[in-house]
C-alpha cells in the first residue's frame, strides 16, 4: 500500500520536480538486462521524455534478443543497454551507430571517460562499472581466526579450514552454471594468471597451455569446496545459498551487492556479509576478474528522429547527478558526482589493482561459447586438463572456421 | 474415399505443411551449406572508461561488400557437416589410427560434441519410449478394470502430467530433487551420504531426466491406449472367459492384436518426439551431463553471442535424418501390411 502510495505521489509532483528535455517527437524503445541499477537508469531517462513514446524491455535474455531485433529494418529498439561483450556482436554486424555529433550537441553532462571510441568513433555512452569480486562473512572467518583472503590459494585454504571445523560442508560458492555463467570464471581465472586468449595478431587459440591447465586445477579446487550441485548454480542460485547461511565464501557480481544486502533474509547474515576486492591467483598481481562497463548504444536500422530523442533522454540519465546520488547503493556509477560508497568496494578496488576489461574481440564470443560446455568434463572428473583444454581449442576452431574468422 | 475427394480433402493441410515446414526445411537445407564470409579485421585503438588498447574490430565497410556480392555466405558444401562440432570424419579417422584400444577409441569419439548428443538422444529414446508403451498400457488396462463412476477423476489424474507445461513440470522435479529438497534430501538420509547430489552425477542426471521423460509422456500412450481399449469387441472376450483362459491369455490373444496399429502409431509418435528431447535439459539445467541433438541446435541459435546458422542448419538436417533412420523399420513395417490389407 505504501509502495503505491509512494508511487502516486511520485506520479503526481514527480513529473513537475524533473525537468523533462523537451523532446518533442520521435519514439523511444530501449532494451537492457533486468538488474536494480538498470532499472533505475530507464527510469530516469523516462523522465525527460517530453512528447515522444516511451518503451523498455528488460530481460535477463537480452542477448538472445538483441542481434535478431536490431538488424530488422527498421529495427524493433532504438537503443540498446549493452556491455563489453554484448557490444561485440553488435560491431560484428553493423548494427550500431556513432554518436559522435549527438554527443556534441547533446551530451552536455556526460564525461569524456564515459566515452567508449572504437576507431576515434564514439559508439557507446558507458554509466556504470561492474564486475565479480569476493564476498565473506565476516562473522565466521573471525570464529576460526582467518584473516580476509585475498588471493584464490587463501580462499582454497579458508574454505578447508571451514569445512574441517565443521561450520558449512560446501563454504564457497561461485557462479559455475555449465555456459556462460562457467565460462566467465575461467575467463577471469585465466586472466588473472596473465594468459592470453588467442595468439598475438590473430584469433588462433592459445589457451592450451601451462596457464590453462593452472586456470582449470584452480577451478576443480574451488568447486570441490562449493555444493556438489554447483553446475546448476547461476548468480541468483549462489545468493540464495549465501542468504540461506550456507556459504561464508563468494565470487559474485557486483552490481547483485544491492539485493544481498537489502533487508529481506536474515538480519545477522546481512550483518555479517563484508565485500572486499577480488583475488589474485598464482602470485600473480593482476585480479582473476574482468571489469566491465555498462553502457548504451543507438540501433542503426532506425530513423535519425528516433535515434535523437532516444539519445537526449539516456543522455539525460547518464549525466543525472541526482540519480547517481539517490541510487549510490546500486551500482559503481561512472557519472559525475557519484561518491562511491561502501557497496563499490568490489568494483574500485579492482581498478586499484589494475584489473583488466574483458576482452572486446569480435571472436571473443566463439572462444566464451566453446569454453561453457567443454570445460565441464574435467571438473566432473571424466577428463584430463589437458584433454580439456584440447576440446576448447577444437571447438573453437570449427566454429571460427564457420563464422570465417580462421 | 475416392482419391478424388481425398485429394480436395487434403488440400488446405497440404498447402499449410509445404508452407510452414517444407520449405523452412528445405531453406535450412540449403543454409547448411553455406558458411560465414572471412572477416575483414582491422586493428582500431580502443578507449574505454579503464584505458585504451589496440585491438581488432570487424571491418563492416568490407563485410558489407562481400554480402551484397553474396548474401548467403561462403558456399561451404558439406565442410559444415564434416567439421569437429558435427560428424568429425577427420578426428575419427586419426582416432582410429592413434588409439591402441577399441575402448579407447570409443571413449575418444563420445567425447566429441555431436557423438555426446546424439548417444544422450539415443539413450534417451531407447528408455524412454517402450517405457511409455508399457506404462501407458497398463494404467489404460487398470482404469478400464475400475468401476466407471471414478473412471473420469482418475482418467483426468492420470493425464496430468501431460497438462502440465513441460518446462513446469521439469522445474517442480528438478527443485524436488535439489540436494535441500523433499527427494534430494531423502536419498541423501536413504543412502547415508551427505556428498550425494542428483544433480552432479551424470549418470544420475541421466536417470532423473529419463524418469522425467517417461512420466511426462505416459499420458499420451495411455489416452490413445484407452480409447481403442474401447473399441475391443466383447463377444470374443466372453467366449475366451467361457473357455477358461486367464486375463493374461486374454490381453495377449484378443487385445493387443486388436489394438496392434494404435500400438505402431503410438511407437512412432513417441520416438518421434522423444528423438527431440529438449525442454528437461533446460529445465533441470542438465546442461553440463546430458545434451541433445536439439540442445545443440539451440545452443548454436541462442547461447553464443555470434549466432552460427550453418551449423544450426546442419545439426537440424542431421535430426530430421536420424528420426528418419529410427521410424524407417516401422514406416517400412506400416507400409507392407497397407500394401497387403489393398
Amino acid at each position: 500500500m505504501r509502495k503505491i502510495l509512494v508511487t502516486l505521489l511520485f506520479l503526481l509532483f514527480g513529473t513537475s520536480a524533473f525537468a523533462d528535455c523537451n523532446i518533442k517527437s520521435g519514439s523511444i524503445n530501449i532494451l537492457a538486462n533486468d538488474f536494480p541499477a538498470l532499472r533505475t537508469f530507464v527510469e530516469t531517462s523516462k523522465q525527460c521524455k517530453g512528447s515522444a513514446d516511451f518503451k523498455v524491455t528488460h530481460s535477463s535474455e537480452h542477448n538472445k534478443i538483441a542481434v535478431p531485433a536490431l538488424t530488422a529494418n527498421p529495427s524493433e529498439f532504438s537503443a540498446r543497454i549493452a556491455a563489453n561483450s554484448s557490444i561485440v556482436p553488435l560491431m560484428n554486424q553493423d548494427l550500431i551507430r556513432p554518436l559522435d555529433d549527438l554527443v556534441k550537441k547533446y551530451g552536455k553532462g556526460i564525461q569524456d571517460s564515459q566515452l567508449i571510441t572504437i576507431d576515434g568513433k564514439v559508439m557507446a555512452v558507458a554509466f556504470m562499472a561492474n564486475t565479480q569480486h569476493l564476498y565473506y562473512r565476516e562473522d565466521v572467518l573471525k570464529d576460526l581466526g582467518i584473516a580476509v583472503p585475498k588471493t584464490y590459494e587463501e580462499v582454497v585454504a579458508a574454505s578447508e579450514k571451514i569445512r574441517a571445523s565443521g561450520k558449512m560442508q560446501y563454504p564457497y560458492a561461485a557462479a559455475y552454471k555449465a555456459g556462460w555463467n562457467l565460462a566467465e570464471e575461467f575467463v577471469n581465472m585465466f586472466i588473472g594468471h596473465g594468459g592470453e586468449f588467442f595468439k598475438a595478431g590473430g584469433a588462433q587459440p592459445n589457451i592450451n597451455n601451462a596457464k590453462g591447465v593452472a586456470t582449470l586445477n584452480m577451478l576443480k579446487k574451488l568447486s570441490e569446496l562449493s555444493n556438489p550441485d554447483y553446475l546448476t548454480h547461476d548468480s541468483e542460485a549462489i545468493k540464495v545459498e549465501w542468504e540461506s547461511g550456507n556459504v561464508a565464501l563468494m565470487t559474485l557480481w557486483a552490481s547483485r551487492s544491492g539485493t544481498l544486502l537489502d533487508d529481506e533474509g536474515d538480519p545477522n547474515i546481512t550483518k555479517a556479509t563484508k565485500l572486499t576486492g577480488p583475488a589474485t591467483v598464482g602470485g600473480g598481481n593482476i585480479p582473476a576478474a574482468t571489469l566491465w562497463w555498462d553502457g548504451f548504444t543507438l540501433a542503426k536500422n532506425r530513423s535519425d528522429a528516433d535515434a535523437e530523442a532516444t539519445f537526449r533522454a539516456l543522455a539525460h540519465a547518464a549525466s543525472n547527478k541526482k540519480m547517481v546520488a539517490d541510487a549510490a547503493d546500486q551500482a559503481v556509477w561512472l557519472v559525475e558526482g557519484f561518491v562511491p560508497g561502501p557497496k563499490s568496494i568490489g568494483v574500485i578496488e579492482a581498478v586499484k589493482m589494475r584489473a583488466k576489461p574483458y576482452p572486446m574481440l569480435p571472436q571473443m564470443g566463439l572462444m566464451h561459447g566453446a569454453l561453457g560446455s567443454e570445460i565441464v568434463e574435467f571438473l566432473q572428473g571424466k577428463e584430463s586438463a589437458e584433454q580439456a583444454l584440447k576440446d576448447v581449442e577444437a571447438a573453437y576452431i570449427s566454429k571460427a572456421k564457420e563464422q570465417g574468422f580462421l | 474415399m475416392p482419391n478424388k475427394t481425398f485429394f480436395w480433402f487434403f488440400l488446405p493441410t497440404g498447402l499449410a505443411m509445404i508452407l510452414f515446414i517444407g520449405l523452412p526445411i528445405i531453406s535450412t537445407g540449403i543454409q547448411s551449406f553455406y558458411a560465414q564470409h572471412d572477416q575483414v579485421v582491422k586493428e582500431v585503438k580502443k578507449c574505454d572508461p579503464f584505458g585504451c588498447t589496440v585491438s581488432i574490430v570487424v571491418n563492416n565497410e568490407e563485410t558489407t561488400k562481400l554480402r551484397e556480392a553474396k548474401p548467403l555466405g561462403k558456399f561451404n558444401g558439406f565442410g559444415t557437416y564434416v567439421d569437429r562440432n558435427h560428424l568429425a570424419i577427420d578426428e575419427i579417422k586419426k582416432f582410429w589410427n592413434e588409439t591402441e584400444s577399441f575402448g579407447a577409441f570409443v571413449d575418444q569419439v563420445t567425447n566429441l560434441p555431436f557423438y555426446k548428443a546424439l548417444i544422450f538422444t539415443l539413450t534417451y529414446c531407447l528408455f524412454v519410449t517402450p517405457n511409455v508403451l508399457l506404462l501407458g498400457f497398463i494404467i489404460a488396462l487398470s482404469l478400464n478394470a475400475v468401476a466407471r463412476k471414478i473412471r473420469g477423476p482418475l482418467i483426468f489424474g492420470t493425464i496430468l502430467p501431460m497438462i502440465v507445461t513441460p518446462l513446469v513440470g521439469s522445474l517442480v522435479l528438478f527443485w524436488m530433487i535439489d540436494s535441500q529438497g523433499i527427494i534430494g534430501a531423502n536419498i541423501q538420509n536413504l543412502m547415508n551420504d551427505p556428498y550425494l547430489s542428483l544433480k552432479s552425477s551424470k549418470t544420475l542426471t541421466w536417470i532423473t531426466i529419463i524418469i522425467y521423460g517417461i512420466w511426462h509422456h505416459s499420458p499420451f500412450a495411455f489416452v490413445v491406449f484407452y480409447a481403442a481399449l474401447q473399441t475391443v469387441p466383447q463377444e470374443p472376450v466372453e467366449a475366451a472367459i467361457i473357455d477358461g483362459a486367464s486375463r493374461f491369455q486374454r490381453i495377449k490373444h484378443i487385445v493387443l492384436p486388436h489394438i496392434y496399429p494404435v500400438v505402431t502409431f503410438v511407437a512412432l509418435i513417441s520416438l518421434m518426439d522423444n528423438f527431440r528431447v529438449f525442454e528437461p535439459i533446460i529445465g533441470f539445467s542438465a546442461e553440463g551431463s546430458a545434451q541433445s541433438l536439439s540442445w545443440l541446435i539451440y545452443d548454436n541459435l541462442v547461447n553464443e553471442e555470434v549466432i552460427l546458422f550453418g551449423s544450426a542448419a546442419a545439426t537440424s538436417m542431421m535430426t530430421i535424418v536420424g528420426i528418419a533412420i529410427l521410424l524407417a523399420p516401422v514406416l517400412i513395417r506400416t507400409w507392407k501390411e497397407f500394401k497387403t490389407a489393398r
